[in-house]
Parts: structure tokens; C-alpha cells; sequence
């Protein structure tokens, strides 16, 4: 089944980063398709690199860069990128900066559509 | 009309406080710009965003009800309220802002008063929900 992924909240500030990280950790493994990934509202700031957490913790904009690695489309919206101080300098490789509009073309390409927000 | 994706978007959240809304009418305005069939359902503390007379001038916020009042001009007509949403806080449909006029008919366009019985068959006809 082909999934598209909308994620809406920060990183560490919510666990909705972590539960959609590990829910399509599962559809993967269970040989689903993923369409894409689209970062909205506060959820833009999950792949921000300059993020340095702890040693002992899960670093998040780098688990969405490896799923990118993967050839996931990892898409992040430019008005809420804006709003919130996130600019190309700042991404972390493998996922990209573009508009709404790739949120729309990637639902009407998707079986499922889930999102992950408070 | 009848292969374009069925998309609706859900508003639940109370506005202002946070940017929920406010970013989920921007939403809207982009998605009304794709050849889907999108309606918009205004459900719980959502149901204030339509409230008329709000004023975010003394929050030093831009506000969206000018927005809001245009969403027919942008073809987004099939916006709808839940009626016990409005009920449980004690909203009369006169309070609510229109959200613009019909090109063809050239009457305003208020959002449709619907029972949870009837929003919970329109979901169960779409092909993607999107909720804020």
C-alpha cells in the first residue's frame, strides 16, 4: 500500500515526530510503499541539523535524513519553513523545501493518507 | 467531477491560541487551488474560528477572518458546521461569518449547519482526511 506521511509537530517536544518515525519504520517492514513525508506547522523543525541533542538520545533530523537516504521523499513546507527560521543552510541532507502543493499531489497519489499531530 | 479525490479538511481546534488555524486555512487555500472534490468541516472548539466579530488586534495577531470570508471566491464552497459543536457552546448559526459569495448565484455562502450523523457518513466517503 503507498502511504503519505504528514507530521505536525517539533521534535522532542511531542511525540508525534517519534510515533510517525516508528510507524513507517513498521510499514516498511511489512513491504508498504512510503509516497512521501510532508512536514507542516511546528513539524518543520524535525529536520533542522543544527540540532544537537545529547549523546544518549535519538537524533531526529538525522533519522529523517537516513529515511531519505532510502529514497523517501522528504518534504518540508517553504510558508511554515518561513514563518519559523527554516532555510535551506539549515536542512538536513536528503529532504527538501517546497509548497503545499506537494502535500496535495502526494495524497492524491497515496492509497492511505495518516497524519501525526497533537 | 465524480474520479476527483474526495478530500476534507477538519478543523477542531479553538483559534488564536495557536497556530493550528491559522495554518490550516492556508491549507485550505492551496488545496482549493487542486481538481479535488474538498469540503471543509469546522468540528469541537473549531467551530469558534467562524464566530463573527473577532478582533486580534490587541493580541498583535494578523487574524484570518478577511481569508475566511473569501474561501467561496476561491471555489471552496461546501464548508460545514457541527451543529452540536455549536449547540455545547452556546453559538447560534446568526452568529456565524459568511465565507463569501456564490459566483453563479451571487448569494453569500454561510457554512452549512450538518448533524454528526451526516459528518460521519461524508468521512466515511472520503478518500483523505485531513485534521487540525
Amino acid at each position: 500500500m503507498k502511504l503519505t506521511i504528514l507530521i505536525l509537530e517539533g521534535p522532542y517536544n511531542h511525540q508525534s515526530s517519534d510515533s510517525a518515525y516508528q510507524f513507517i519504520q513498521a510499514a516498511l517492514s511489512k513491504g508498504h510503499e512510503i509516497t512521501g513525508i510532508f512536514f507542516y506547522n511546528d513539524g518543520v523543525n524535525n529536520v533542522n541539523k543544527l540540532m544537537d541533542p545529547p549523546q544518549d538520545d535519538r537524533h531526529i533530523a538525522n533519522r529523517w535524513s537516513s529515511l531519505g537516504e532510502q529514497g523517501i521523499d522528504i518534504v518540508v513546507c517553504i510558508a511554515a519553513a518561513k514563518r519559523r527560521g527554516i532555510k535551506e543552510e539549515i536542512l538536513i541532507p536528503n529532504t527538501r523545501i517546497s509548497g503545499l502543493g506537494q502535500l496535495a499531489n502526494m495524497i492524491q497519489k497515496s492509497d492511505r493518507f495518516v497524519t501525526f499531530g497533537d | 467531477m465524480s474520479d476527483a479525490h474526495k478530500l476534507m479538511l477538519i478543523v477542531r481546534k479553538a483559534p488564536h491560541g495557536r497556530i493550528y488555524v491559522h495554518e490550516a486555512i492556508e491549507v485550505m487555500f492551496i488545496m482549493a487551488t487542486f481538481d479535488m472534490d474538498l469540503s471543509i468541516v469546522f468540528l469541537d472548539d473549531g467551530v469558534f474560528a467562524l464566530k463573527q466579530g473577532q478582533d486580534t488586534k490587541p493580541l498583535d495577531m494578523k487574524g484570518f477572518s478577511p481569508s475566511m470570508a473569501a474561501l467561496a471566491d476561491w471555489d471552496v464552497k461546501n464548508v460545514y458546521v457541527d451543529e452540536q459543536s455549536l449547540k455545547d457552546r452556546n453559538i447560534s448559526a446568526d452568529q456565524l461569518i459568511s465565507v463569501g459569495e456564490d459566483d453563479e448565484t451571487e448569494e453569500t455562502v454561510y457554512p452549512k449547519l450538518v448533524s454528526s450523523e451526516t459528518l460521519k457518513q461524508m468521512m466515511h466517503e472520503q478518500d483523505s482526511i485531513l485534521s487540525f
